[in-house]
């Protein structure tokens, strides 16, 4: 029982992580499925949609307004305004000049702009680390005998919920939209889609918009529930949603969803039964081991090469 | 079109406001348990608002702009002259090098102790960016995990003067054979892999070494690094002032000069001078080579060169296992510099560093690539006050670099004849 509990502790934590991966991981693998190309920045702009929450939740307690979920809404949407501004201003300073060029050129490109982003936010900032308030505290708790308490904090719960609302939402959108099924058409060719009267510039756009909102979204919840931030912690989560994306098979959104909860969920029983320490090994060494046996990831479709 | 020009303009001036007010105007700071929003100074907001207002004006008269850009060639002087002849341009190359060693040998003895320090650090960078060149440059894999490498041959000096009292002249083939070795075995899974994708699992690499170095504690000490490290001897006389180990002589005594802690430090260069012109030697000699042609190949048209005989994995391979060794020479070298090393040395920013090295030099031109070296290392320390600012600057230079002109500032020039033009 003792074991159970503590198994399915780690699996709760595990899923928490993982949904949120998910949500920066649809950045990456919308943005690769339409133009090819891996969003380094992208880690980035969830980085800078949590310092915008926070800034926003300390500059509205500081106004003495007191009712959380106004608070959180609030915050939530001024994280998304400016990470999707700067998601599309990067798409139009970094990404579309180089469009179409030789496939390094565009990933050196985007590298560029992470280390860019990165310093703007450490200048701003400052380096260090900052606390993030705990505004949803306590939770349910399960025992056996006392031992060992299996809980589960709202916080977590708000994690799912809302992760599980984005991904209904995305899902809808992607769909039933008009501006959806263009998205679609320009991911599967994006001459033709162009051909037919669709503006891919704007579909390209929008997809940047969509990412990096989504990416907002897990910055203030990750934020909330680790409980500090700096500018660097967009870097390694961004690394992570990628071999999330990966993993569920780049290009495919319900991919990323998966991808996302079986990368948080391997990470979190490598800390719970090996040392916390190596879980950033065991998550590289799983995008290594995708890479090298199954490239396509687990939904993704082969890519054939034409010459 | 005008009102559209205007409208297009006010959303960008809009969306410039917006991400950078709210990061740049407010400060979080923290207060014991609790965080405080303070305004950031007048300066700063007035800085945001001048910038919207550029942008604003910039995107309204665009194409005026861009018409102004596109005269603005003929005002460089070199834009209408014909490419130098091939024979000429290598021989000019050539000198410039020679030049540029000549200068080398002579500057220690005429600058202060720091100066030389820094020199041997641009070195260091020199070899690492020669080493990334053959990977980036010429074989046109992308590789952010370079500085496994580097870390690879730096701990493999440490350690076996640690436990087995190595001399430098001992670890330096040893630490770069290893790293060779490491990027070999590295590289005969992953080299099957597009592009993008190897840039991402060196990337992966790279960081998996910090973290074993950085956890590893009984082996490497973790993160409080390793120390002592021997500094390198010549035919056996030391440089400190006392005799470290038995049977060794010390320089000043030899010489019967006083004693003094330059000495050191020159010859410390010096070495790095003669290990990175051997460096550039080597894969020079490299590139005219069958082999360095299969790279360029390879780079170009994998398909097309592969039909023509070339085997994709052991072309790939040897790039990426000459590019291993030679950080590792450098890994070494900087073990032996500092005494000291951590695995705080080989982050990834220090990979990207050594890409925006071969990136703003010209991937594949030597001459460029040196360059770029002594630019990226000296530049921020002549400009301290802005050195805060470096990350800042290479990452915006990496994005402008890619955007006009992705072939870098000394591009580099294949050797090809050129038909007379008829008539």
């Amino acid at each position: 029982m003792q074991d159970l509990l503590y198994f399915s502790q780690q699996l709760i934590n595990g899923l928490t992580i993982g949904s949120a991966y998910a949500l920066i991981a649809i950045g990456y693998t919308m943005v690769y499925g339409i133009i090819g190309m891996i969003n380094f920045a992208h880690g980035e702009i969830y980085m800078i949609g949590a310092y915008t929450a926070l800034i926003a939740i300390t500059g509205l307690t500081a106004l003495g307004l007191a009712w959380l979920p106004l608070i959180l809404i609030v915050a939530l949407l001024c994280a998304m305004i400016v990470s999707s501004s700067m998601g599309w201003a990067v798409e139009r300073v970094a990404y579309r000049p180089v469009r179409g060029r030789h496939r390094l050129i565009p990933l050196i490109s985007a590298i560029g702009m992470s280390i860019f982003l990165q310093n703007y936010v450490h200048l701003a900032q400052g380096s260090r680390n900052i606390g993030f308030p705990a505004l949803i505290e306590g939770g349910f708790n399960f025992s056996a005998d006392g031992a060992f308490e299996m809980s589960l904090s709202y916080m977590q719960i708000t994690i799912f919920v809302t992760t599980l609302v984005c991904m209904t939402a995305l899902s809808l959108f992607i769909s039933r939209s008009r501006t959806g099924r263009a998205c679609r058409a320009v991911s599967q060719d994006l001459g033709m889609a162009s051909l037919l009267g669709i503006d891919t510039n704007r579909i390209i756009s929008a997809t940047f918009i969509i990412g990096a909102s989504l990416a907002a979204v897990a910055g203030l919840l990750l934020g909330m529930y680790y409980g500090s931030i700096d500018p660097l912690f967009g870097f390694i989560a961004g690394l992570k949603a990628f071999t999330a994306a990966v993993l569920g098979g780049i290009g495919s959104i319900p991919g990323a969803m998966l991808g996302g909860l079986i990368l948080g969920v391997s990470e979190s029983m490598t800390s719970g039964y090996l040392s916390g320490e190596y879980k950033d090994v065991v998550s590289f060494g799983l995008l290594i081991l995708i890479l090298l046996f199954k490239p396509t990831g687990l939904l993704g479709k082969p890519e054939v090469e034409k010459i | 079109m005008a009102a559209n020009n205007y409208r297009h303009a006010l959303f960008c001036a809009i969306v410039t406001l917006i991400i950078s007010f709210p990061i740049l105007g407010f400060n979080l700071e923290a207060k014991g348990v609790n965080i405080e929003l303070t305004g950031a100074k007048t300066s700063t907001i007035v800085a945001v608002i001048l910038a919207a207002v550029a942008v604003f004006v910039f995107q309204a008269y665009r194409d005026s702009f861009m018409g102004l850009l596109g005269k603005l060639p003929k005002l460089n002087p070199l834009a209408d002259k014909e490419p130098m002849e091939q024979s000429k341009r290598v021989k000019l190359e050539s000198w410039v090098l020679t030049g540029i060693v000549v200068l080398a040998l002579f500057w220690p003895f005429v600058v202060s102790r720091g100066s030389v320090d820094l020199a041997t650090l641009v070195l260091i960078y020199i070899m690492l960016a020669l080493g990334l060149n053959v990977v980036v440059g010429l074989a046109g894999l992308l590789d952010l995990g370079y500085v496994a490498f580097y870390a690879v041959g730096a701990y493999t000096f440490a350690l076996l003067s640690q436990y087995t009292g190595i001399s430098f002249w001992m670890a330096l083939p040893i630490g770069a054979l290893l790293a060779g070795l490491t990027g070999m075995i590295l590289g005969f899974p992953v080299l099957r892999l597009r592009g993008d994708y190897l840039a991402i699992v060196t990337l992966g690499f790279g960081e998996i070494i910090r973290i074993l170095l950085n956890n590893w504690t009984t082996l490497t000490g973790g993160p409080n690094g390793i120390g002592g490290i021997p500094e390198p001897t010549l035919f056996g006389m030391e440089f400190g002032r006392r005799i470290k180990e038995e049977g060794n002589t010390s320089f000043h005594e030899t010489f019967g000069i006083a004693y003094s802690g330059e000495h050191k430090v020159i010859f410390l260069y010096l070495i790095a001078l003669v290990l990175a012109v051997i460096t550039a030697l080597i894969i020079r000699r490299f590139m005219r080579m069958p082999v360095g042609r299969a790279w360029e190949a390879l780079r170009e048209d994998e398909i097309a060169a592969r039909s023509l005989g070339l085997s994709r994995t052991a072309v790939k391979l040897s790039a990426f296992t000459i590019g291993a060794f030679f950080a590792g020479f450098a890994g070494t070298v900087f073990a032996s510099k500092q005494g000291f090393i951590s695995p705080e040395s080989f982050v990834f920013l220090e990979s990207a560093i050594i890409l925006a090295i071969v990136v703003l030099g010209g991937m594949g031109s030597q001459l460029g690539v040196i360059l770029a070296a002594i630019a990226v290392t000296i530049l921020p320390e002549l400009a301290r006050e802005f050195s805060e600012y470096r990350m800042l600057i290479f990452g915006a230079a990496m994005v402008l670099m890619m955007v006009w002109r992705p072939q870098g500032l000394l591009p580099m020039r294949r050797i090809h004849i050129t038909l007379n033009k008829q008539g």
